[in-house]
């Protein structure tokens, strides 16, 4: 079976459509949406209708910060954070912030754990960013393969029997084979919003017959999608950043 | 080792079947992994399969090579390394069938050192051939040494074992695993002491080490034990092989030292360049390390042992933009043709891809044209101030690049075929690009056929073809 892993889409649709043509063209099976479909981007609604159309069809998804903070009353973020946030709570719809409202924090499935950021606390958020975060992660569950979002940077770490941790920084196309000997935690990069210096859209696709895990680069109309978070009046700074992929 | 090769021994009896494979003799039994020959029926190549030591107490760096060489293997292909075959599921039946090489390793040359200073340089060249085929295929071996090396009976040099290796797009499961460094301690690069794992020219250094213990007979760095031991390459430089043996040629410790230098910036940017100096001992560019018969003196030594910036850079890029950065350019001028506006336009070319890679190598060639039936021309007197007058124009069509001499080399072949003598060359020395300029007369074009058009089209690399401007309706 194939399934394409979407994290952190954060209401990118230009980003979202063309992710979503590379993993057709592919023929997956299913999607795994691992959080953040929404704040910074300028299209919430199209963005979780589509992920609600696809949860319709099968496929699955869990709950980020970002759409758990929709739903709070004051939550605790960074200023252009907080100005989104505000705006994304007024274009969503009841049924849109109910979907959101709704979404589990993790999901498992035949040794797999899908969650948005560090499975040793789900629900605090925390980053995974170096080996000694994956380490901790890894040993709070039995899973044999951890796959989050929130980074917005891929990474893949493994843990072998002997306790020891190795990083790894997977290259676009190059399968990695999740060898069955080692726990793995796949740290995916970000549909709308990357962060490690590389604009296009970033999504993996894993294979559970041959248990390899292959990311894509995807590119995608940054213009058009910058140019909308400034008409709708969203900080500068979220858009400017699509460019850069920073 | 005693109870482990009973238990192995057990685990693959002679005659049994694992998975359709019929176990054969055992060939070899080391710390890391026993080999054993197979078969099976749909399979004529002859076969291995290598099954690691996992037996409680054994060395952990057993599981973790062979989980490395699981992963790497079925990734590379080529006539440098063993086709592989299959592998078994880890860790219920944990094995890897691959190809059995054909051929004599470099282990059986030991008896008889040390050897030729000509056999060093042309088995020296096949490794380096290896090694850039292996670089390209974005993996660094990390543990060069004889045993590892095969040399088919077909000629070419085989690496095998790639329980050590780096693959620049796979997890590296070694990295962080151990305290010590792993790989070979007589052939392992000062960098590899340090820890790093990701510079393809560590291997470099270990194929140095080879040709230095193969000519001279004697290890450059000894057999050391343990990690001070190993560390005293980092600071004391090897005894030059010419005061080991006055009769060593310039060239051969010119390309020796190069390789064995701890800062990996100054051995050869790529496996193929050391493979071209090795095929052309007459385009080396002797320095000062051609001539040393002495080693440093122990104050040298001493003030590199006691500064702390004395560590190799750890490279930051990855293997494909190391080979990328320095690749060898072929320039083909016509000088027959006497077009200066070509030469110029070639000239501008060459600056440009100068530029933007600045460890490339550059071979200035120009084809001699031989007539069938008056070869033996060359042999006259006439004949050699020919080949003479054309290296000197090149030489001089090169001069305004102003390149250093290490990095420019002229030559002159003399060939029947143009095109072909070019495509041989490109072939033989790893050359990553052609550039050469169109025939400008159509009507010559049409006797003599295009040069350009048949080496664009054979051609193993990119080729450029350089045309100069002219106005237009003037063709």
């Amino acid at each position: 079976m194939l399934i394409a892993l979407i994290a952190d889409v954060h209401a990118n649709r230009e980003a979202l459509t063309a992710c979503l043509a590379h993993v057709r063209a592919q023929q997956a099976d299913r999607c795994i949406f691992l959080g953040d479909h929404v704040n910074y981007g300028a299209d919430p609604e199209w963005v979780v209708a589509t992920i609600m159309d696809y949860v319709s069809a099968g496929s699955v998804a869990i709950l980020g910060n970002h759409d758990a903070a929709v739903g709070q009353r004051r939550p605790s973020m960074a200023a252009p954070a907080q100005t989104a946030l505000e705006w994304t709570r007024v274009q969503l719809g009841a049924s849109h912030r109910a979907f959101l409202a709704g979404l589990p924090l993790t999901f498992e499935e035949d040794g797999r754990l899908f969650v948005h950021a560090d499975a040793t606390a789900p629900q605090r958020w925390n980053y995974v960013t170096d080996r000694e975060d994956a380490a901790r992660s890894l040993r709070a569950t039995t899973s044999r393969i951890t796959f989050c979002g929130h980074v917005h940077r891929p990474a893949t770490y493994n843990l072998s029997p002997a306790g020891k941790v190795t990083a790894f920084e997977p290259a676009a196309r190059v399968p990695v084979p999740l060898l069955p000997q080692r726990r793995w935690l796949a740290v995916i990069g970000s549909v709308g919003q990357p962060r490690d210096g590389n604009p296009a859209a970033c999504y993996a696709m894993l294979d559970t017959r041959s248990d390899e895990l292959t990311y894509f680069r995807v590119p995608y109309d940054v213009e058009s999608a910058a140019d909308k978070i400034r008409r709708a009046g969203l900080p500068d700074v979220l858009a400017e950043r699509l460019r850069w992929g920073q | 080792m005693g109870t482990m090769r009973g238990q192995a021994t057990i685990r693959h009896p002679k005659g049994a079947t694992i998975e359709g494979f019929v176990i054969g003799e055992l060939i070899h039994m080391g710390g890391m992994a026993l080999l054993c020959k197979v078969t099976r029926p749909d399979i004529t190549l002859p076969i291995l399969m290598k099954v690691p030591s996992l037996s409680e107490g054994e060395d952990p760096a057993a599981i973790v090579s062979f989980e490395m060489e699981q992963m790497i293997l079925p990734r590379l292909s080529g006539i440098h390394v063993p086709k592989f075959i299959a592998a078994g599921d880890f860790p219920a039946r944990p094995y890897i069938v691959m190809e059995q090489i054909a051929g004599h390793s470099l282990l059986d040359l030991l008896d008889r050192l040390p050897l030729p200073s000509p056999e060093v340089a042309a088995i020296g060249a096949k490794v380096a051939t290896a090694l850039h085929d292996l670089h390209c295929q974005h993996v660094i071996h990390l543990d060069v040494k004889p045993s590892n090396v095969v040399i088919r009976d077909t000629g070419e040099a085989a690496l095998i074992d790639f329980g050590l290796s780096h693959h620049d797009q796979l997890p590296d499961l070694m990295d962080v695993q151990f305290r010590l460094p792993y790989g070979t301690a007589p052939y392992m690069a000062p960098e590899q002491v340090l820890g790093v794992r990701r510079d393809p020219r560590s291997d470099l250094f270990s194929l140095g080490v080879m040709l230095y213990f193969f000519s001279t007979g004697i290890r450059p760095f000894g057999d050391p034990k343990g990690k001070r031991g190993l560390s005293q390459r980092l600071w004391r430089d090897p005894v030059p092989p010419r005061k080991l043996r006055s009769d060593y040629p310039p060239y051969l410790q010119e390309i020796v030292l190069r390789c064995l230098e701890v800062d990996p910036a100054r051995r050869h940017p790529t496996a193929a360049q050391l493979a071209f100096e090795l095929s052309n001992p007459d385009q080396v560019k002797l320095t000062t390390r051609s001539e040393r018969v002495r080693q440093d003196p122990w104050s040298a030594v001493i003030r590199r042992r006691f500064n702390p910036d004395f560590a190799p850079p750890v490279l930051q890029h990855a293997v494909a933009a190391q080979i990328s950065k320095a690749p060898i350019v072929v320039v083909a001028i016509d000088l027959a043709e006497g077009s200066d506006a070509l030469a110029e336009a070639l000239l501008n070319t060459v600056k440009r891809i100068l530029e933007i890679a600045p460890g490339a190598r550059l071979a200035c060639l120009n084809v001699l044209k031989q007539h069938r039936i008056e070869l033996d021309r060359t042999l006259d007197e006439e004949g050699k101030s020919i080949h003479l007058k054309r290296l000197v124009e090149l030489k001089h069509w090169a001069q305004p690049l102003a390149l250093a001499e290490g990095r420019i080399t002229h030559h002159v072949l003399e060939a029947t075929d143009a095109a072909a003598a070019l495509l041989d060359f490109a072939r033989a020395n790893h050359v990553d690009h052609i550039v050469l300029g169109a025939r400008t007369d159509s009507t010559l074009r049409n006797i003599l056929g295009s040069v350009s058009g048949e080496v664009v089209a054979k051609a193993p690399c990119t080729v450029t073809v350089v045309r100069p401007p002219r106005p237009i309706g003037c063709d």
